[in-house]
């Protein structure tokens, strides 16, 4: 279809921040009648500074801050950071504690992509889509609340193994979770995914195909809609993922739609692992064994051995590694989060950098609005899952 | 025996005479002058590395010093996906200019724009480099530099 494009002086427009649309990130769009000519986005409204505070604080005082800058999303904040310092420390991790952190990244992700998804509904005026979404993920933040004792900022994983024990109420409330989404997903389908006016909005919207996707290096989803398959799962398996059997998701369309597609899909591939964990994860210990011999009797008996729970031992007071540094990536709900610790043997890190997905998301977001229309700058947006205070850490 | 992947890279890189060194499997470094970081760069796209995962600045004040690591790995070769490679340079304090790498991988772009604001590097040649993360009336040192510290709120009990 042929659009006359009216042509307006200085057609400036500045979205938010706090504009519905816009999230916490203002973005100065310059209109030539409703095409987005440029883009420029001005990102730093929820800055936390982790990377500066990073410097400032014991290693073990910086897990619950990691996992701030994405609460929806903290097992993987948190599981990642704690990987860059078991790989500084030299420490490996027991079987059992492998597979319950599996279970509670994958927990977390299917969590992760029912905000998502709620956002993007709510986005492009779909408000069922919004209520369902974070009426669904109560059911998994429950779980991580019965596992790990907290509902968002769970602190989970620590050096050498996991807090808390897996119990029997969690595997059946994890059942009971799986059947429930299951059917969930079913309607989902009929009135989001297959709605006509969803498929308007979202379909070749914000096209980014193969080529541009890895040279704007777009992570997770976004990445894997445009034909890239690329999983840290399947690269460089962390956890128990070498052990666990799922595929991956990959679309050719690189469109706004293929991107929602994909999220769908994962969360199904989530639940068969979650299954696959219930049915085979291995007894032993929680915690390596290095750290489990520090931990006093009597409190051994009644809290790890009674009630599966780590007190934490001495040691994670305020311990120095030794020189060196840890490069670690997972495969976070949004896609590939980079830890890079460097250790000056001081109980601090000399330098902490966090690269987020979202943070890498800024620059291909900037490109797909080059061109697109203005109405279509809000599912751009909702499709690549931009978490903003994910970006500016 | 077969090579390892990382080694061909190191070797291929020690032909054009750079410093390289393999740390283990998958992980490796390359370490040169700031004039020549082009012309690594443009050496590991050719061998398949194509997206920079982050740019990272440390300071070091004592020897008036930041060091300047880029993390480069692949999306479509998934062998050499499995390899996180870093090219690690010096510029100092009193000339903190590089050149950008942004029009041999565009994903510098923000990590690039980030090390620029925070440490006060200037990359040659990037597009649009102005502040993406601080508050507009940010006045002061650049905060990831040593020299920055951090006002923290005492708490004090009065004992008597």
């Amino acid at each position: 279809m042929e659009v006359d494009v009216v042509p307006i002086e200085g057609g400036e427009l500045n979205v938010g921040p706090q504009h519905p649309g816009s999230g916490h990130m203002r973005i100065l769009v310059k209109l030539n009648g409703d095409i987005v000519e440029s883009c420029d986005l001005d990102v730093g409204y929820v800055h936390r500074a982790v990377e500066k505070l990073g410097e400032n604080r014991n290693y073990m005082h910086l897990i619950p801050l990691v996992e701030r800058p994405a609460i929806l999303d903290s097992i993987h904040m948190n599981m990642g950071y704690v990987m860059a310092v078991e790989k500084i420390i030299n420490v490996d991790v027991p079987e059992r504690a492998l597979y319950l952190r599996s279970f509670a990244a994958e927990i977390n992700r299917i969590a992760s992509h029912l905000y998502g998804l709620g956002i993007l509904g709510i986005f492009i005026g779909h408000s069922t889509a919004f209520m369902w979404g974070f009426g669904d993920r109560e059911v998994w933040v429950q779980i991580l609340e019965a596992l790990t004792g907290a509902r968002v900022t769970n602190s989970y994983i620590i050096p050498g193994g996991v807090r808390r024990d897996l119990t029997p109420t969690i595997i059946e409330m994890t059942q009971k979770a799986i059947t429930y989404t299951r059917k969930k997903i079913e309607d989902w389908r009929k009135i989001f995914v297959k709605n006509p006016t969803i498929i308007d909005r979202l379909q070749n919207v914000g096209v980014m195909n193969k080529e541009q996707a890895i040279s704007w290096g777009a992570v997770g989803p976004n990445l894997r809609a445009s034909g890239v398959y690329y999983d840290v799962r399947k690269v460089e398996p962390y956890a128990a993922y070498s052990r666990l059997d799922f595929d991956i998701p990959v679309y050719k369309e690189g469109d706004g739609y293929a991107r929602t597609l994909v999220r769908f899909e994962e969360m199904e591939q989530s639940m068969r692992i979650l299954e696959q964990i219930i049915k085979d994860i291995p007894a032993g210990p929680i915690l390596s064994e290095r750290f489990l011999r520090q931990i006093p009797p009597i409190r051994m008996k009644k809290w790890v051995q009674g009630q599966g729970r780590i007190v934490l031992p001495g040691y994670y007071a305020s311990f120095r590694p030794p020189r060196g540094e840890a490069v670690t990536r997972v495969e976070a709900g949004r896609g590939e989060l980079l830890y890079y610790v460097v250790s000056d043997g001081s109980p601090k890190p000399y330098r902490l950098r966090m690269i987020t997905p979202s943070y890498r998301l800024i620059n291909v977001f900037k490109n797909l609005c080059k061109g697109a229309r203005y109405a279509d700058v809000v599912s751009i947006y909702g499709s690549l899952d931009y978490f903003p205070p994910e970006a500016d850490r | 025996m077969t090579q390892r992947l990382i080694d061909q890279i190191i070797s291929e890189l020690q032909k054009n005479k750079f410093v390289a060194k393999a740390e283990s499997d998958n992980r490796g470094y390359v370490e040169v002058n700031r004039d020549q970081i082009t012309d690594v760069a443009t050496t590991l796209k050719n061998l398949g590395f194509d997206h920079v995962k982050s740019v990272t600045g440390i300071d070091f004040p004592d020897q008036h010093k930041i060091q300047i690591i880029y993390h480069i790995s692949s999306y479509e070769n998934l062998e050499l996906a499995k390899i996180i490679f870093a090219i690690r340079t010096y510029v100092t304090y009193e000339d903190p200019k590089i050149k950008s790498l942004t029009g041999i991988w565009d994903s510098a772009w923000t990590g690039e724009r980030e090390t620029y604001e925070m440490l006060g590097v200037v990359f040659d040649g990037h597009p649009d480099l102005k502040r993406l993360f601080l508050p507009e009336d940010f006045e002061g040192v650049y905060p990831l530099r040593k020299d920055f510290k951090i006002k923290l709120e005492g708490l004090f009990v009065d004992k008597s």
